[in-house]
Formats: C-alpha cells, structure tokens, sequence
C-alpha cells in the first residue's frame, strides 16, 4: 500500500513540474489582458506539487502492512479492463456494435462460463437494442464498421 | 408571487409527455441505483447524449427523474443485499440488512422509501421558497463574490470531506489542472497540449464521470469478488400499510434527519456525513438506542431521510449560482451548458419556464418516484439476480457507448478507460473523486472570476477581503481549509484523546 502511495504522489509532483514548465512557457505574470495563460495552472501546480511533496513525506514516515492489490484481486481488474481495451481497438475497425457483441460474448464465455445459446442471444440482442435506441429512435450515430455499411446502415 | 410561478411551473410539468419522461427517467433511474458500477453522477452522464434533441424543460426533468430513481435504487441495494450502492447509503445498511435477514425486508424498504420521499419532500419546499431569494441576492454578485463561493465549495471538501485532507486537496488541484489543459479562451494560446490537436478542446468532464466513477468502480467491485446473497423482499400491501402505521411515532428523527440533511446538502459532498449524522443523532436520542445496528426501523428512517434531503438540497446552488454542488448536479449543469442555458441566477428571470417547470417536477417526481419503487421492489432486486459475468461486460459496454455519443469521438472512449484505470487507483488510496469531477466543471468558471476580480484590483488579492460578502465568504473557506489543521493541533492541545468528534464527521 505504502509503495503504491508513494508512487501515485511522486507521480503527482511530476505532472505538477511538467505543468509548472508549461505555465512558465505561457508566461506566469501580468499581461496585456490581466494575468496571463500561465497564471492559474502555475499557482494550481504549485499547490500540488507542494502538497503531494507532503503526502510523500507522511508516506515515508508511515509503516503499513497492506498490499496495494493481491494477485487474487489483481486478476478479475485486469480481466475486465484488458478485454475492454481489447475491444476499443477493435471498434475502430469493426464499429462499436460488432466490437460489443465480442466482448460481450467472450466475457460470458470466459468468465461466466454460460452456456452458447445464452451467449449468442445476448451478445447478438444487446447490440441490436442499443441499435434500436441509439441510432433509431434517438438519432444518435454511433461508431459504425464493415457490417453496418453491408447490411445500408 | 412564488406560488403563481410554482403553479405554472405544475403546469409544465404534468403535461403527459413530461410525466412520461419523469416515469421514464425512475425506472431508468433505480435500474441504475441498483446495479453496481452505476450510480446517479454517470448515469446522468451516459443518457445525457439522448436529451440533445428534447426541448430542456423536458431534457432536466428526464435528468432530474433519474437521479432521484438512483437513490431510491440505493437503497434497495443496501437493504437487501448489504451493498451500499452510494456512499450515502451506508448508514442505512447498519439497520437496513438485519431487518431483511429477520424476515422485515419489507419493513426497511417500506421505511426507507417513506424517509426518501419525507426528507426529499422537506427539501423541495425549503428550495421552492429559497430558490427565488438566493437567486435574487446572486444578480448582486460579481465576479469576486462568484470566486468566493468557488473557494467556498472546494474548502467544504478539505475541511469537511473527512479522509485525508492533503488527498482532497489533490484531487481538487489536478481535477482544476485537467480542466486548464486545452485553448485558453482569453489569450487564445494553447495550454498543456504538448502538440495533440485532440487535446485542443481539452477533457470533457462528462467522459471524466464516465470513467472515474462507471469503469473505476466496476472494477473495484470485481475486485472485491461480487457475489449477490440477497434476502428476499418481502414486499407487499399489508406490509407497506402496516409499516405507515407505525412510522409517524419517528416524527422527531424525521424533522432532525431533514434539517441536517438539508442543511449539510447545499454544501458540497454533504449527502454522505449527513445520513451519518442523521443516524449517530437517532442513535443518541432513541430510547431503543442501544437496539441500533441489530435492525431498528427508526435506524433506517434516520440516514434515508438525511441523505435524500441532502441529495435535493445539492439541487439549491446549481440552479441559483450555477455551482453544482455534486458530481451528479455537475453533470446536469454541463447538460445545461449543452441545451443553449446560461446556468446562473439570471435564469429565474430569462428562463423562468424551465426553472418552475424543474422545480414543479421535482414534486411530481419524487411522489411518482415513491409510488414506483413501492410497486415494483421484487422487480428491481431481480436485476441483482443476473449473473455478474453479464452484468459487468453490459456495464462497460453501456459506458463506453454514453462516452463516445457526447462527442462522437473514439479519443473519448480511450479516455474513459483511462479514467477508469485512474479512478480505480484513487479510489484505493483514498483520494476523493467527487471535487476532481467539481474542479474539472467549475475550472474555466473559476478562472476567469478570478481573472476578473484581479483585473478589477489591477492584481490585487486584497479585492476578496475589501468587499463585504466576498471577504465574509472567503474568510469561511480560509477556516475550512485550516480545519484539519486546527483540529489536530486542538487534539494535541488536549492530550491526544482518540478520534471520537471525527467519528460523528464521517
């Protein structure tokens, strides 16, 4: 727990330096229309590079036992978020409905273990309402692939 | 002269289509109270895309709905299933779970939903006649006052929020940095983009809720191993009548349960200490006190009705100041922005159909709401019947569709996964999510206040403190924001006796 603490603060000081240089660049004082563009997020991260800077330190001074994530916990995380990254890189080819319905039915499969019908009728169902809603009835566009443009969509 | 404007806003607001969209808005709404990974703040943020073509008075009422079905849904979650579904429902299931395992789910749940609607209830009438006034004095207010109020909001997080206030902090100041980044719309220069023209337009909020608090939190709840053991309801007529009967012997924790809520509420982050609040009070004042935690029905009344109060009060600030005063009346106020309103004090007067008529249906929506979830509790605790494994993919996939229709931008999708990852790890080290989500909303506001005010003083900090309002608004803020320290230095004062004051904080 303490190494993840500290980590995210230090990570933290460095946006703040990143952002400080930027601010810098931009000019931090007074200008033609007032302050300049680098006034506010210079103070900003200022306050949070000083302030993260003490979330270290009280860190440091701190001795705790916990984990941060154990393996177990660790897993069902990366289960859902690899999958999910997974299929955003697939809707940029495929379109979002044909990538949800993958991801739909691996999850299922893998982690639930359903059996195929459910699996096909609700990886197939769920796209076609959100179809049905989004694009439909409330005109809303959503990323469309290949298939869309096959079927006239 | 209020009561004509309310009355035309009734109007407004029980005409069939808007009663529609307010039915609409409560089933949608505790479907997502209910299931985990979503709550009120991205719920209002995924149908946010499916109001751009409603008229807005139509389009706030959906928004407004849906919130209150989410805490409705809340507490069907902590009562039968021992999972508080918001932070603020919590304390309802220190009394609510025990109930339900003795076989008096319906007891809790007929309780907790009648609490909702009392202390909702409460809140609405204090807002109706307070509404006007504060909207009158905030025409006065300049951009020194408006900064003032800012300061205000974010110093209630640092000395109020509980946890640790370095971690509030933070989350304020990197919540306020994300919302810089983009085209300074002053100068016209380009900050924090490092030469990605997609980062121009800077981070959208809405794609912020989406992923701090839809992906973050389905992957904190599979983390924990979800597993759904819930009692059964035990819901129906005979039970609900019965239930009434006996309720009105809690007036006292009603009228106490209200006042705090409502009073925490307009202050943001308030819902969560008040329903703790609310029940320590209870638990302090019953005669069956020492009865508390092993499934007392006055347990349940006492934090619902707080926490509801509190969860309407958060509506005050938005529509007088245009300062939400939580993430999810953020969102609705971004919802505002995108309908062509200008959120402020100025929309009593420009838009005064579309204040009354919300204002209207947060009655007609709140008693719909209680009539609803009454009716139909076996049917929502089914939805926690599904089997996770289809739940938690519908979820994200649910998600990911409510972050790309903001801006029909794929960016936006990645940037939600990303949120989530971060919103995942902030939430296990206990840096709070709500004031980045605020900071991220009020960043451009707050800037050019104080760009304004400091132009007005030729760079003067002194402006805030020389006029009266302002000066009494920021000296609050300066003492809250010292408050933890000048806590803990009053504890060591004291001889460093344990954390019993913080107890009832939190």
């Amino acid at each position: 727990m303490r190494a993840a603490d500290l980590t995210t603060a230090l990570v933290l000081v460095a946006v703040g330096v990143v952002v400080i240089i930027d601010a810098l660049r931009l000019g931090v004082g007074w200008g033609m229309e007032g302050p300049q563009s680098g006034f506010f997020p210079f103070w900003l991260a200022v306050g949070m590079v000083v302030t993260s800077a003490i979330i270290v330190l009280q860190a440091l001074g701190r001795t705790t036992t916990g984990v941060f994530a154990t393996r177990e916990q660790l897993r069902p995380v990366l289960i859902v978020l690899l999958p999910a990254t997974a299929m955003v890189l697939i809707m940029e080819g495929l379109g979002l409905y044909v990538a949800s319905a993958l991801y739909l039915g691996f999850y299922m499969r893998w982690v639930g273990h359903h059996r195929w019908p459910t699996i096909v009728v609700l990886s197939i169902g769920i796209p076609i309402v959100t179809f049905m809603v989004f694009e439909q009835w409330f005109l809303v566009p959503l990323p469309k692939g290949p298939l869309e443009t096959w079927l006239g969509f | 002269m209020g009561l004509e404007n309310l009355a035309h806003g009734f109007a407004i607001a029980i005409t069939p289509f808007n009663l529609f969209v307010a039915l609409v808005g409560i089933l949608l709404g505790t479907i997502i109270g209910v299931l985990p990974g979503l709550g009120g703040a991205n719920g209002v943020a995924i149908l946010l895309p499916l109001t751009f073509t409603m008229p807005p008075t139509s389009a706030i009422i959906l928004l407004t709905s849906l919130y209150w079905g989410a805490l409705f849904g809340g507490a069907i979650t902590s009562i039968l299933f021992n999972i508080p579904g918001e932070p603020w429902s919590v304390a309802t299931t220190f009394d609510g779970f025990p109930m339900a395992r003795k076989g008096q789910g319906g007891q809790a749940l007929t309780a907790a939903f009648t609490s909702s609607f009392v202390g909702a209830f409460f809140s609405i009438v204090l807002i109706t006649l307070f509404a006007p006034l504060l909207a009158e004095i905030a025409l006065k207010f300049g951009p020194p006052e408006f900064f003032a109020i800012q300061l205000l909001t974010f110093s209630s997080f640092v000395g109020l929020g509980g946890g640790n206030p370095l971690k509030s902090l933070v989350s304020i100041l990197l919540g306020f940095i994300l919302g810089a980044v983009g085209l300074d719309i002053v100068t016209g220069q380009l900050r924090l983009t490092f030469g990605v023209t997609e980062l121009m337009k800077g981070f959208d909020f809405i794609v912020a809720v989406i992923g701090l608090f839809g992906i973050g939190e389905i992957l904190l709840s599979v983390e924990e191993g979800l597993s759904f053991q819930g009692a059964r309801t035990g819901m129906n007529l005979a039970v609900v009548l019965q239930t009434w009967k006996v309720l009105p012997r809690y007036w006292r924790t009603f009228v106490r349960g209200s006042f705090i809520g409502f009073w925490m509420g307009f202050k943001p982050g308030g819902a969560t200490p008040a329903s703790f609040m609310s029940y320590a009070f209870a638990k302090r004042f019953s005669r069956r006190g020492d009865q508390f935690g092993k499934g007392e029905l006055e347990g349940v009344v006492a934090p619902e009705t707080a926490a509801h109060a509190a969860g309407v009060a958060a509506m005050l600030p938005m529509i007088t100041l245009g300062i939400p005063g939580s993430p999810t009346a953020a969102v609705m106020l971004g919802g505002l922005i995108i309908w062509g309103l200008q959120p402020g004090p100025m929309l009593f007067q420009e838009k005064p159909d579309f204040v009354w008529g919300l204002i209207a249906s947060m009655y007609t929506g709140n008693i719909l709401g209680v009539v609803v979830v009454l009716a139909f509790v076996p049917l929502f605790a089914a939805i926690l019947r599904i089997p996770f494994a289809i739940l938690t993919p519908l979820i994200v996939v649910v998600c990911a569709v409510g972050a790309y229709a903001v801006h029909n931008s794929m960016m936006d999708i990645w940037l939600m996964l990303i949120f989530g990852a971060l919103g995942y790890v902030f939430k296990k080290l206990d840096y709070p999510l709500a004031p980045l989500v605020l900071a991220l909303v009020l960043g451009d506001l707050a800037e050019n206040a104080l760009r304004q005010s400091l132009i007005m003083s030729q760079g003067s900090l002194a402006i805030f403190f020389q006029r009266p309002i302002s000066g009494v608004i920021v000296s609050v803020a300066i003492l809250f924001f010292l408050l933890p320290v000048i806590t803990s230095w009053w504890r060591r004062w004291r001889g460093g006796t344990p954390l019993a004051s913080a107890a009832i904080g939190q």
